[in-house]
């Protein structure tokens, strides 16, 4: 096309970008906020990442400050933080991931055992609901149960005559306790993805392996999960791919920020936001930032090419 | 099985009547450990201070009392103006979101445009790969400087290239292509096509994503304890963290180094059964709304999985 309107025409010596705009200028126009906003909030970021190469010094601007090369990932790697915070972020993740993927099919095939439909829609409503909750509400539930003077606990064993207990400082205790918030929080709605796939499976499936003398278990087991199996993938994939990125509301606001429980409590996110805002020190977040950005794409990558290779449909891209 | 009408809706092969009675048992008690700790908190604000000085919170108040809403109703003016804040970010921000990913999302799926492939990548690639928080923090505060402005509220979170799939691929389900097609060959505009036949066909798209988004800026707590100091311009949720870090604050402030500033701080702040009091309050819209719009919820999170 190109060729042909120059020679034909060498008077017209439109460029094939310019009359695609052209023709199709009012589309060009209602995707326009949507792309700035894009740039400008997710792409400019990413150029950002390069401040971890340097020693920022704000007044002086990001252009302007010297560059450091790798002092602030010396520094970082340096400290038993790091290696803490990334040990923290690792297991939570790998331990919601691994349990929810459990916790929530398991739930799913539950809810789809009960004989009553009636019984399964009200308890999946209200299985779903502390996900609408935001963490400052679950911290203060947190708080009404585990505060130190007038926590629910702490009066329940007092009432039996017991001395109660700083619960705040007990990290033996959280780093339990966080998953089990998680869960409580999460599992109704990540099941809900499920419970509506199943309820999709056609029944022809379950009544011919029945007559084939199959076992409600072997039923799951051969036609159910196999259903799932995409979805789950798809989820692991992206869960994976985030391994590097911590649930913030959850390791900040529920905790309290409490500094005594960071050996358990400190994720990449919280040390980030506290290097941050709270010190602050640039070097030190602007590296754990990198290093987690970082990690994190490899990680995406990686998975689904893993998955890819396993099994093409199920991979993400 | 009798085919009688009660039978009809059975499944092949169930649990049997003993098995399901257990399963139900089991189900409904687990419901419970869900639902207790909320109540826990609904109780506690209607006790009396005093009470929980004395004997600490408990689910059944040794003294009821609404001493807490009380307060809410007369002297707290700062939560009311977070109250109304968040619902004025949630509302308006959904709306505008809504509007800009969708009319980027009917872009995206109009099929006879050739930069569409590009424009999914661009947005797509965002899910994979971030700046972070640093970066962000700085482009906020330092270049935009949205920070301690209501447009950090609104601007930051505008498009989240995961809904953006998600309405595409509702438009892409829903309106068939030789739709729109038509249209253009009776001479309607872009624009048009998008405002009169897009816009009323996908609503349970625009429910989806606008619930998700919606939720999400209601519970938001984050922008405004990061990007704003702002006390007028506060969402309830920010305000509910903040009472409680300067409580934990002045609590763990030693007996000598209370200044005058930290006094008067302590009187602002509501006491214990006026927070949960607030917490309920700030919960109470969702709570009673999301049961109503489950299955929207649900459509968009099948929709976005499927092909994300």
């Amino acid at each position: 096309m190109k060729t042909s309107n120059r020679l034909e025409n060498p008077a017209q010596k439109m460029n094939p970008i310019v009359k695609e705009i052209k023709r199709h200028w009012q589309l060009y126009l209602m995707a326009a906020p949507a792309l700035i906003f894009i740039l400008v909030f997710s792409y400019i970021p990413m150029v950002g990442l390069v401040m971890a190469f340097q020693d920022l010094d704000l007044s002086k601007g990001v252009f302007t400050s010297p560059w450091a090369g790798l002092t602030n990932f010396k520094f970082l790697f340096a400290t038993t933080d790091a290696w803490i915070i990334t040990r923290n972020t690792v297991f939570y993740n790998v331990v919601f991931i691994a349990g929810g993927l459990v916790l929530s099919v398991t739930l799913a095939l539950l809810i789809n055992e009960m004989t009553s439909k009636r019984l399964q829609k009200i308890l999946q409503t209200i299985y779903i609901m502390p996900f609408f909750l935001s963490m400052v509400v679950v911290a203060m539930i947190m708080l009404s149960l585990f505060h130190f003077q007038f926590g629910y606990v702490n009066t329940i064993i007092k009432g039996n005559g017991g001395q109660p207990v700083y619960w705040y400082a007990r990290t033996d205790v959280w780093w339990w306790l966080l998953i089990v918030v998680h869960f409580w929080k999460g599992i109704g709605y990540s099941s809900i993805l499920y419970t509506a796939v199943i309820s999709g499976i056609s029944q022809e499936f379950y009544e011919a392996a029945a007559l084939d003398g199959a076992s409600r278990w072997q039923q799951i087991r051969y036609i159910t999960l196999p259903h799932l199996r995409t979805i789950m993938c798809i989820n692991l994939i992206r869960s994976c791919g985030n391994i590097f990125r911590g649930d913030f509301g959850l390791f900040y606001t529920v905790t309290n920020n409490e500094g005594a429980l960071y050996p358990v409590t400190n994720i990449l996110d919280t040390y980030i936001y506290n290097a941050l805002v709270t010190y602050p020190n640039l070097g030190m977040a602007t590296a754990a930032g990198f290093y987690q950005s970082i990690v994190g794409f490899i990680l995406v990558l990686t998975v689904n090419k893993i998955v890819k290779h396993m099994d093409s449909d199920s991979a993400m891209f | 099985m009798k085919a009688n009408r009660k039978n009809v809706g059975l499944r092949i092969n169930q649990i049997s009547p003993a098995g399901n009675a257990v399963l139900s048992t089991f189900m409904i008690l687990l419901a419970a450990v869900f639902v207790i700790p909320v109540i826990l908190i609904i109780c506690i604000s209607f006790s009396s201070e005093d009470s929980i000085y004395q004997q600490g919170y408990k689910f059944i108040p040794t003294e009821w009392s609404t001493y807490a809403y009380r307060y809410l109703s007369q002297m707290a003016d700062g939560v009311w103006v977070s109250y109304a804040n968040t619902i004025f970010y949630s509302v308006v921000g959904t709306a505008l979101s809504l509007i800009v990913m969708s009319m980027f999302a009917y872009v995206l799926a109009r099929r006879e445009f050739k930069a569409r492939n590009a424009f999914a990548f661009y947005a797509f690639f965002t899910t994979l790969f971030s700046g972070g928080l640093v970066p962000q923090y700085i482009l906020i505060t330092q270049w935009l400087e949205i920070n301690n402005t209501r447009w950090v509220f609104f601007l930051p979170s505008m498009v989240a290239a995961f809904n953006v799939i998600i309405l595409r691929t509702f438009i892409q389900t829903t309106i068939h292509e030789s739709l729109l097609e038509s249209a253009k060959l009776d001479g309607a505009s872009e624009f048009q096509i998008y405002l009169r036949i897009v816009m009323p066909l996908f609503k349970a798209g625009l429910a989806s994503v606008g619930l998700m988004t919606f939720v999400s800026k209601w519970n938001d707590w984050f922008t405004g304890l990061t990007y704003n100091y702002k006390m007028e311009l506060e969402p309830i949720m920010t305000f509910l963290q903040r009472m409680q870090r300067q409580l934990d604050m002045l609590s763990n402030a030693k007996p000598g180094n209370i200044t005058a500033d930290m006094q008067d701080m302590y009187a602002t702040i509501p006491g214990i059964t006026a927070r949960m009091a607030i917490t309920f309050v700030s919960i109470v819209p969702l709570l009673i709304c999301y049961p109503f719009f489950q299955k929207y919820f649900i459509k968009g999170l099948t929709i976005g999985s499927v092909k994300g």
